[in-house]
């Protein structure tokens, strides 16, 4: 059977891990090579590096952290945040990435994921989503890192990232980013039943029982945590121990 | 020395360092003629099927592989689509000709249920099969990383190194001679798959 995956998700900053609230209030929490090195060694099934560095002339610093890390851990590594052109996909993937996820880019031109997986191979393509609900308490799409709002709900928009061809959907809710409070379960079950391709759920996770939850609620293919790994000392075997004892079939560290 | 062939396809770095840190000499070449020095050969791949073998034939790889791997016998490995590029055909996105060196077609994964996503990415049990000096000290059960939508049916069971279960039984690694391949992508397998690369550079060449 294919195993339920549980995946670090690294944010970076000018070469740094940091990690934040609802996507501000950032913190430093290390450099991102020894957490992945720590997180190979503890059992983790992928990694997921987002960049958020603001300067594209700083965009070396993401290459050789790729790099770097692709020296010693032997594990898949999917890398986002400001991929705009074929190119930068490219220049990844060289860099050691296997999946390269992309969000603004495709709002604004959906050709582009079209071609990129036509390109690269749909499994190298991860459609990243950013939701929040609005005012109206619509829930909403929001690209540039979560600070500008598009007119699509995230289902929608789940649908047509399938079409244009990505292998994976990585799904975070912008509300529960960092706090703690557990994933959104709703959402995360109404797109993971309604698309083909795999859903990774993300935002919220805090406790092992949340991590339960993602699976058997929110029926995810995988999840990705960020403050779990980070700020506590739960580690991803850890993780994997608690969850194969809740009868979920997860692989234990090898 | 381990040639990797680049033919504009797939993570050659990943497999490159894989090797690198089982302290073995690796070549990224994309000259049929540099093959000759080569010990052992990887083929790698990512992409599609028809897309890889216009890119091998176009750069003429065909015969050069031909003389080397099956005529001399190099030891060959073959990853994920440079494991189904073995066949004699395949289906993705049209019928197109393969290696055929591998008895067998390539094919889309038919998922009957409805709960199974295509592709299949992640993590997967094998149950290696026959006595292949490949899975050496790898059990049955023990875990390998998947990402493939399509997967070699093979037309000679013995032929099969390896199986696993995704909707319905397929074929995670096959060996003839000295022709080896993985669907699964050893060198992103961790602990498992650095294994298996080494029980691929221990075999006698």
């Amino acid at each position: 059977m294919l195993k339920k995956r549980l995946i670090p998700k690294l944010l970076l900053m000018e070469g740094r891990t940091v990690k934040g609230v609802a996507f501000g209030n950032l913190r430093d929490v290390g450099n991102p090579v020894t957490n992945a090195r720590i997180y190979n060694a503890q059992g983790a099934d992928e990694l997921i590096f987002l960049d958020i560095t603001a300067s594209q002339e700083k965009r070396g610093i993401l290459y050789d952290i790729i790099a770097q890390t692709a020296e010693e851990c032997f594990m898949p590594f999917t890398v986002g945040g400001g991929v705009r052109t074929l190119d930068d996909v490219r220049r990844l993937l060289l860099a050691g990435a296997d999946k390269v996820s992309v969000n603004t880019a495709v709002v604004e031109n959906p050709d582009f994921m079209r071609e990129a997986a036509n390109r690269f191979g749909r499994q190298c393509m991860v459609g990243a989503i950013d939701y929040r609900q609005d005012d109206n308490g619509e829930y909403r799409v929001f690209t540039h890192g979560g600070t500008v709002q598009i007119d699509k709900d995230p289902l929608t928009w789940a649908f047509e990232l399938q079409e244009l061809g990505v292998g994976e959907i990585l799904l975070t809710s912008i509300d529960r980013d960092g706090t703690n409070q557990g994933l959104d379960l709703e959402i995360t079950r109404e797109i993971a039943d309604a698309v083909d391709v795999p859903v990774i759920a993300s935002g919220g996770v805090g406790t092992l029982a949340h991590l339960a939850e993602g699976f058997k609620e929110g029926h995810a293919a995988a999840l990705a945590v960020g403050s779990l790994f980070h700020f506590t000392d739960q580690s991803p075997i850890k993780c994997q121990f608690y969850l194969k004892g809740e009868g979920i079939d997860v692989r234990i560290g090898q | 020395m381990i040639a990797i062939i680049d033919y504009g396809m797939g993570n050659l770095l990943s497999v490159r360092k894989a090797f690198e840190y089982l302290g073995e000499e690796t070549i990224v070449i994309s000259d049929p003629q540099q093959l000759q020095e080569a010990s052992r050969v990887v083929l790698p791949g990512v992409g599609s099927f028809p897309d890889a073998i216009m890119a091998l034939s176009a750069k003429g790889w065909l015969d050069v592989l031909q003389r080397q791997i099956v005529e001399a016998g190099k030891p060959f490995l073959g990853i994920c689509l440079g494991m189904q590029l073995l066949a004699d055909e395949g289906e993705e996105n049209y019928p197109c000709k393969g290696l055929g060196w591998i008895k067998g077609k390539v094919k889309r994964f038919l998922l009957t249920d409805k709960g199974l996503k295509i592709p299949q990415v992640g993590w997967n049990e094998i149950r290696p099969t026959g006595n292949s000096p490949l899975f050496q000290k790898i059990r049955e059960g023990d875990t390998f990383y998947f990402v493939h939508s399509y997967h070699l049916v093979c037309g000679d069971e013995k032929d099969i190194a390896a199986k696993c279960h995704y909707g319905e039984d397929f074929v995670a690694a096959v060996q003839k001679d000295n022709i080896f391949a993985t669907q699964f992508h050893p060198e992103k397998s961790q602990d498992n798959g650095i294994k298996i690369l080494k029980n691929f550079i221990e075999l006698k060449a």
